[in-house]
């Protein structure tokens, strides 16, 4: 193992070189294109062995690429973000329903209008629903670390679903920072190669995402959801399995932080929760009964795991990064369906950091002070945002 | 309690705002660190403010928000002092290390004449001496040792190193004048601390 300080692009594209992908193709977007372009030069230099490079003309055909390319049985890797992936959007609901293992990072990146290049989580939480595997990541060790226990979990066959490792553009993409880079080895002991038990060949001709009339296409639909519930015990197995093999525990589908105890959790995902577990260390030292649970798999959604940490809390506070308009911040959507009938407590909920507005320390500490004070209403609010006033025309 | 200092630096795109920063964070780690560092993105042109940021501690660094108040603060390009307020927020006893043409003195009398007396300020002519060593005007490696000679946060071995490294991939001789530009700054504010 080495440590070195390298940029999140390049702590992604290492690890994805590790996992011998068989195909990569993508399409440059800011935050994202450094991670490609790290692949591509190491292609250049000979450094991927058999796999192929492609350049396409767009995010649609980068996508629709590697859903070729993983029918026929080879390891597929993408990374893209924002407008890039809701241009992707429709052949990735296509790729999730042929039940296709494409691993991707999405730089987390707002969506347009107004154009922002800046991080929030809007464009994958616009995937949320497309039968894709998303879990978000806090910095850069759990990235690189993220690369190869994806491809385990989404080609394991009872899963088979393409998965999303989502990182935050520039807060992570763009950081240097000490990451322990995998050793070949390493990979090669963990991760077996993609052999998927039906492929597309010339010579067995098969059709992939035929066509399915109304007496068979619920089955599809029943099976993916299956798959979907199923990764979860799976991704527990390979999390527990990664930390036994290279000794960093991220956790399970959520880890915890002071939660036995805890009077207030504090939910949140991506790279801002780092900074508010400091603030949580600093509000129990002043003996406040404050708890973090950092989600790291939305999807599948850990409504267990939650249900168990959040029994006794009396308060919740979400940090979110994405606005579901006409009704509130995804993750406490989420939240509050799968504690319902399970846990009394009030959900407090803050859209933060949109458009790649920065999130102090601060802001973290006067969300959660004023949650505890009873300085706040119960539901969704915007915090950060400046005194302006809406005109109507 | 463990250490943090936080470094902020100013200057326009195109004079290695982001690289100065880096350099450092990989310089920083060999000293024995935990570091990060990281840009505030604009929009990207050659000309306009540009802001990153460094961190450096004695455990994993988890602070990923803006620096809104800086023990040191790195100023690549004398213009951007007024248009941009590059000594906000910075901590008592802290450091301003900039590139100007003037002295100390003078850029405090004519920029920051309300600056806490505590707070140090140190000018180096980082622009006449990149035209010298590399014939252009990118200031990022000689504020690198000015801050390190300024500060002894990192040995100048240490950075010397890290800087051949850097630009070795772009060709020997650009690396070569990028340590002499390195050493040159870093004795020189040495020598002013």
């Amino acid at each position: 193992m080495v440590r070195k300080v390298v940029r999140g692009f390049y702590a992604v594209a290492y690890a994805v070189k590790l996992c011998k992908p068989a195909v990569i193709c993508a399409y440059p977007i800011t935050p994202q294109t450094e991670i490609v372009e790290n692949l591509a030069a190491m292609y250049a230099n000979g450094e991927l062995g058999n796999c192929r490079y492609i350049t396409a003309e767009s995010e649609f055909g980068a996508a629709s690429i590697l859903v070729g390319a993983s029918a026929t049985g080879a390891r597929t890797f993408t990374a893209t973000c924002s407008q890039g992936l809701i241009l992707m959007s429709e052949v990735l609901w296509n790729a999730a329903g042929m039940r296709l293992p494409i691993v991707m990072v999405i730089a987390n990146r707002a969506l347009s209008a107004p154009l922002s290049i800046w991080n929030d989580h809007q464009d994958s939480m616009a995937m949320r629903d497309a039968g894709v595997i998303q879990v978000y990541v806090e910095n850069n060790q759990e990235a690189h670390d993220m690369i190869p226990q994806a491809y385990k979990i989404a080609e394991n066959r009872s899963v088979m679903l393409p998965f999303m490792v989502c990182m935050d553009g520039y807060k992570l993409t763009h950081a240097y920072e000490p990451v322990d880079l995998l050793e070949q080895e390493t990979v090669d002991n963990f991760l077996p190669p993609y052999d998927p038990p039906i492929k597309l060949t010339t010579k067995d001709p098969l059709t992939f995402g035929c066509y399915a009339p109304p007496h068979c296409y619920m089955e599809f639909r029943v099976v993916m959801q299956r798959a979907m519930m199923r990764a979860k015990k799976v991704m527990e197995d390979v999390f527990k399995e990664w930390a036994e093999l290279t000794g960093r525990n991220w956790g399970g589908l959520i880890a915890t932080d002071y939660m036995d105890d805890a009077e207030i959790a504090v939910v949140a995902m991506g790279s801002v929760v780092g900074l508010i577990r400091e603030v949580v260390e600093e509000m129990r030292k002043e003996g406040k009964k404050v708890g973090l649970v950092k989600i790291r798999s939305f999807r599948p959604f850990p409504t267990e795991d939650l249900r168990k940490v959040m029994k006794d809390v009396e308060k919740i506070v979400v940090f979110e990064r994405a606005v579901s308009f006409g009704h509130e911040g995804p993750v406490a959507i989420d939240l509050k369906s799968a504690l319902f009938g399970h846990c009394n407590a009030k959900v407090y909920s803050f859209a933060v950091g949109l458009g790649g507005r920065d999130i102090p320390k601060d802001l973290i500490r006067r969300c959660i002070n004023n949650v505890i004070e009873g300085k706040v209403d119960e539901g969704f609010h915007f915090e950060g945002v400046k005194e302006f006033e809406e005109v109507i025309i | 309690m463990g250490i943090l200092i936080e470094v902020r630096f100013h200057g326009r795109g195109g004079q290695g705002v982001v690289t100065a920063a880096d350099i450092l964070a990989v310089a920083g780690f060999k000293e024995g660190y935990w570091t990060l560092s990281f840009p505030m993105f604009g929009a990207e042109k050659r000309g306009t403010p540009v802001v990153s940021y460094l961190r450096l501690s004695d455990k994993p660094i988890v602070e990923r928000d803006e620096i809104y108040n800086p023990n040191y603060v790195v100023v690549l390009d004398p213009t951007v002092i007024g248009p941009v307020k590059v000594e906000a927020g910075i901590k008592e006893n802290g450091m301003i290390i900039a590139n100007y043409p003037k002295s100390a003195d003078e850029l405090r009398k004519e920029h920051f004449s309300n600056l806490n007396s505590s707070i140090k300020v140190l000018t180096i002519n980082a622009t006449k001496m990149a035209m010298d060593i590399l014939g252009r005007p990118i200031t990022n490696t000689a504020m690198v040792g000015a801050f390190a000679g300024a500060t002894k946060l990192i040995k100048l071995s240490t950075l010397k190193e890290t800087v051949f490294e850097w630009f070795e991939k772009k060709g020997e001789e650009l690396a070569n004048k990028n340590v002499e530009l390195v050493e040159k700054a870093y004795k020189e504010m040495e020598g002013k601390v």
